[in-house]
């Protein structure tokens, strides 16, 4: 059958309509698609680069090196040491367990770590990095490094992480860093945002947090690109940081160290001032801890070792610890007696062994009484008597007038953590404390540096650098911060006649170097050096009138957290002063016996700037010296001369 | 119907008929594809084996089949379309009882070696059925109830088997393909303006259908349907892949990010960068005038199909030509409306541009047909 030419005509215009009909209508749908182009491509091209900017380029912190801490003579005390540290990326390592079990012949790990790994892994997003090993060796990570390919996913990774090469010997001065927790973010306004860093350490106390901004440096950035899986692609480019501050302290190691082995595993202090500048040439609080342990993460068990030690590890005794001065506070009291003119240098009062104020009867610790006694005999003998005569006469107030200039009772500004202010007590003192009015008796028992009187070590140790200068000296921690020397003030004179001073620091000589001194065993017997110095010995009970009847109990017999306190304050030399020393052995029996050879010992090692010739110490004394030298195991330092070779 | 009926004499034949094909549209499809090939080979990161190389193997193949079917005279293809079409709709029943299940839908058929989408063939089959239809239908006929009636059977058959797959993309463009050949046969508008109208009370009853113990279309399609109307809802989940698209697609700017230059597509921010996003991956990295210029393409190739069509005086060849230009049309269409974010996401490849080898031979065949109309037309 053919078309009729009617029939194919009208076909084809019926067609011809239609399809310009439907061209139509196809012409506005690409219209409408190419002005949606348009306006996606030319009119808001803009805001669409800048949402891919933002989907493809991110912004990483480089956490900046933290700031090093040296000793005076350029020694690190902190530093950064790298850390050699493992990920797995699930993504890039494929068949994980299998990853984990080639990598565990090259570090030892045991098969409860290894399952946490995998657990780890398997919560985690596939291309988020897993820490899988921390702090491995150079050999480890190398090994691993080699061995790359047969290890898809393992990424070595090396990071710096805080050290303290001379592990304990500055734990208390410094402190440590460790992460950042959100309780520490929550104190910061406006927390630099490099501390949300998941590896970033802060200092959390001593001086590594009081020195925090200083030591922290500032973070570089790196711009990279990421895939949608926030994969890095590539970077882009690269801003370094800048390292913290170098800060140099006063501090000199080897002191330190000398020092923190000679307390050994006694609950003491030790504090050495150069009394011309202030500086503190080494606080050392015993026992001590390794700070590194706390940046590496301490143990559970460990932890609770240090926190359950009965002599407080932990405790920073130089500063945090406040113990009743004992005799070293007799200089202040005579001092507050000659300068109110009450008595002069030789005035004399009568000691029988005992006094008794308002009925009660104060003892001396001598029983039989020292007879008379001046001002230099009532410190060469620590005549109580002498000092409760003195204390109705002079009266309560000036004594702590003169205890805070000698910075007793004040607190002293310095980088490290919970610095305590001790007490010179005083009437209003007692009336604001204890509602109470000062009693005579709170006179006599503070004038022999009991009772309400509490003073931290580092507080005598700057009591005895003003007594052997004259000067208000301030104790110094930071001697340089980045090459910038931290200028040393003129330490102004202390408002205190130079005859009166003088007195007290002859008593104090006479305590060490006349014939009956009380701490005549510990003197030095080189003349240029020759020490002066005061024992201190303060109870942390109350005697009563019935032991004392029977006869005082020995601190042999005693626990050891009932034995009294043993204090001790030297300076040398004796003409020329240099170094003051402080030592307080929490419950070591009599001041004279176990902290005044420390003392001793520390301050000749600071005069001679090493162990000092056996010719320094009396004879009777120098085999038990070398004994106690042969069990120290002293680190090397940096000597003076060297790290000024170096500058 | 013989072949008699064709005015033989003069119709080129033999290898003459090289010389009466429709060598623009030749240029233009391989342009396009060469575009194709560009792209695959940027969002690949410079991999050619990855999906250019195969695509311009495929490319390679499809062109010869489109060649030889050229050659193929249109008679032929009248004579068997009834067929086709009844092969189609059993395919379509098979892989509906053993097709593989990809995207969360039964598409693929495997045969040997061969995977097929017999949805994909449907589209090209049921035109031929459809033009056929009308070339045998008297003119005056076109509009009357019954003989409307018969192809809306012939069209919602292989719909519904499309939609239990499910797939609603390819039931919507068949159902628009069949409308565009029944449109251009004549059919009277009034039909269409009450399809349209039952359309929308449909689309009204199927929102509303929601959730309730009849609900007609799967949760996916629903939440698709909620990231078309307001893309922000769920950044991170359903509307992620419109976000990102629109990002690459806008950041191209006038001219691009330069060739493999792309951030969206090359660090896997783009969803489907080598198929059916293929588009924003283009706009990213050749901007305004690379997206401009395929859209000026696809146009021309719908011009030349078009006007083809208009100087064809065989009714057959003509609505052939159509139906299939009309399936082009819609493809790249709703493709571009899709990432552009004007229609919802339903995951339509671009043709001739995106990587997949039962579209782009199914496209090339398809052409090869209307070349044949072209070839074969009346003369005189």
């Amino acid at each position: 059958m053919r078309k009729s030419e009617r029939d194919i005509a009208e076909s084809s215009r019926l067609i011809t309509r239609r399809v310009l009909m439907l061209g139509a209508i196809q012409a506005a749908v690409v219209s409408a698609l190419g002005l949606k182009l348009r306006s996606m491509q030319l009119e808001h091209a803009d805001e669409y680069r800048m949402l891919s900017d933002g989907n493809s380029i991110k912004i990483r912190l480089l956490p900046p090196a933290r700031g090093l801490v040296l000793d005076r003579n350029g020694t690190i005390i902190a530093g950064n040491e790298q850390n050699y540290r493992v990920t797995l990326t699930r993504e890039e390592a494929g068949d994980i367990s299998a990853v984990i079990a080639r990598l565990r012949h090259i570090i030892a790990m045991s098969d409860r770590q290894a399952a946490e790994i995998l657990e780890e892994i398997r919560k985690r997003s596939a291309v988020t990095p897993v820490l899988v090993a921390d702090r491995l060796s150079w050999d480890e990570f190398s090994s691993i490094a080699l061995n790359a390919p047969a290890l898809p996913g393992v990424t070595p990774e090396a990071g710096l992480s805080r050290s303290y090469p001379r592990a304990g010997d500055f734990a208390h001065v410094l402190g440590y860093v460790g992460p950042v927790s959100d309780y520490d973010l929550s104190k910061i306004e406006d927390p630099d945002p490099v501390l949300r860093l998941p590896e970033f350490q802060l200092g959390k106390v001593g001086m590594e947090a009081k020195l925090e901004e200083a030591l922290r440096g500032k973070a570089g950035s790196r711009r990279v690109e990421v895939n949608s899986a926030g994969r890095e692609m590539r970077e882009l480019s690269r801003q370094e940081g800048q390292q913290g501050a170098t800060v140099q302290t006063t501090l000199d190691a080897g002191l330190q160290n000398f020092a923190t082995q000679r307390l050994g595993n006694e609950s003491a202090a030790a504090v050495v001032l150069d009394v011309t500048t202030g500086d503190i040439v080494a606080i050392s609080s015993s026992p001590v801890f390794d700070p590194n342990k706390f940046v590496r993460g301490i143990s559970g068990p460990d932890y609770r070792a240090l926190m359950e030690h009965d002599h407080r590890p932990l405790a920073d005794k130089t500063v945090q610890g406040v113990y009743p001065p004992g005799s070293t506070f007799k200089m202040v009291t005579l001092l507050a007696g000659l300068e109110s003119g009450v008595i002069d240098s030789g005035s004399r009062f009568y000691c029988p062994g005992y006094t008794t104020v308002a009925g009660r009867r104060f003892h001396c610790w001598s029983r039989g009484g020292h007879g008379m006694v001046d001002a230099m005999g009532s410190l060469e003998h620590s005549c109580d008597v002498y000092y409760y005569e003195l204390a109705q006469r002079v009266g309560i107030d000036r004594i702590a007038a003169m205890a805070r200039k000698l910075g007793i009772g004040v607190r002293h500004d310095l980088p490290m953590s919970a610095i305590a202010e001790g007490i010179a007590p005083d009437r209003d003192w007692k009336r604001a404390r204890y509602d109470q009015e000062w009693q005579v008796g709170d006179s006599l028992n503070a004038s022999i540096g009991q009772g309400y009187v509490l003073a931290s070590p580092l507080q005598l140790a700057v009591m005895t650098a003003r007594l052997a200068t004259g000067r208000a000296v301030a104790p110094r921690l930071v001697r340089a911060i980045d090459g910038q020397a931290e200028p040393v003030p003129d330490w102004p004179a202390l408002d205190i006649a130079p005859l009166h001073l003088h007195a007290a620091r002859a008593g104090m000589d006479a305590v060490m170097n006349s014939s009956r001194g009380t701490a005549r065993r510990s003197r030095i017997t080189l003349p240029e050096w020759r020490m002066a110095g005061k024992t201190g010995t303060s109870q942390v009970r109350n005697i009563t009138a019935a032991e004392r009847a029977r006869g005082v109990i020995s601190n042999e017999q005693l626990p050891w957290n009932r034995r009294d306190h043993a204090l001790f304050v030297c300076f040398a030399p004796y003409e020329m002063p240099r170094y003051a020393v402080s030592v307080v052995v929490e419950h070591g029996g009599g001041g004279g016996a176990v902290a005044a050879p420390i003392a001793r010992d520390i301050l000749l090692y600071a005069l001679a700037d090493g162990l000092p010739p056996l010719s320094a110490y009396p004879e009777a004394e120098r085999a038990k010296v070398q004994e106690i030298w042969s069990r120290m195991n002293l680190m090397p330092s940096a000597r003076k001369g060297e790290a000024r070779a170096r500058a | 119907m013989s072949y008699l009926d064709y005015q033989v004499a003069q119709v080129p034949t033999g290898w003459r008929k090289i010389l009466h094909l429709n060598w623009p549209l030749v240029f233009l499809v391989t342009a396009v594809s060469s575009i194709g090939f560009l792209m695959l080979y940027s969002v690949s990161g410079g991999d050619i084996d990855r999906w250019a190389g195969p695509q311009m193997e495929r490319f390679a193949v499809g062109m010869a089949v489109m060649l030889a079917l050229a050659f193929v005279p249109i008679w032929f293809w009248r004579s068997i379309s009834v067929v086709s079409y009844v092969i189609c709709v059993a395919l379509l029943v098979l892989v509906e009882v053993v097709g593989d299940v990809g995207m969360g839908a039964q598409r693929w058929l495997v045969l040997g070696p061969i995977r097929i989408q017999p949805s994909e063939l449907t589209k090209v089959a049921f035109v031929l059925t459809l033009a056929a239809y009308y070339d045998w239908l008297p003119v005056d006929k076109v509009s009357r109830p019954f003989w409307v009636l018969v192809p809306v059977v012939l069209i919602l058959l292989p719909t519904g088997l499309v939609l239990m797959q499910p797939d609603l993309g390819t039931s919507i463009m068949l159902v628009a393909g069949g409308g565009i050949v029944m449109f251009a046969a004549g059919v009277s508008l009034w039909y269409f303006a009450a399809v349209i109208a039952i359309a929308v009370a449909a689309v009204t009853t199927v929102l509303e259908s929601r959730g309730t113990d009849w609900q007609l279309l799967h949760d996916y399609q629903f939440r698709r349907i909620d990231t078309f109307l307001d893309p922000g809802s769920d950044p991170l989940g359903a509307g992620y892949n419109i976000a990102q698209a629109q990002i690459a697609l806008g950041s191209g700017g006038w001219s691009g990010r330069g060739f493999m230059q792309g951030t969206q597509s090359r660090l896997n921010f783009l969803p489907e960068k080598h198929t059916d996003f293929i588009f924003t991956s283009l706009a990213e990295e050749f901007g305004f005038v690379g997206a401009g210029s395929l859209l000026v393409l696809y146009v021309l190739i719908l011009g030349f199909c078009m006007y083809s069509a208009l100087t064809n005086r065989d009714r057959f060849a003509s609505l052939l030509t159509i139906g299939i230009a009309g399936t082009f049309f819609l493809y790249f269409s709703i493709n571009m409306a899709t990432v552009m974010g004007m229609l919802p996401a339903k995951g339509s490849p671009l043709p001739l541009v995106s990587y997949g080898g039962t579209s782009l031979m199914i496209l090339l065949m398809g052409f090869g047909i209307v070349q044949s109309a072209h070839v074969h037309r009346p003369r005189g």
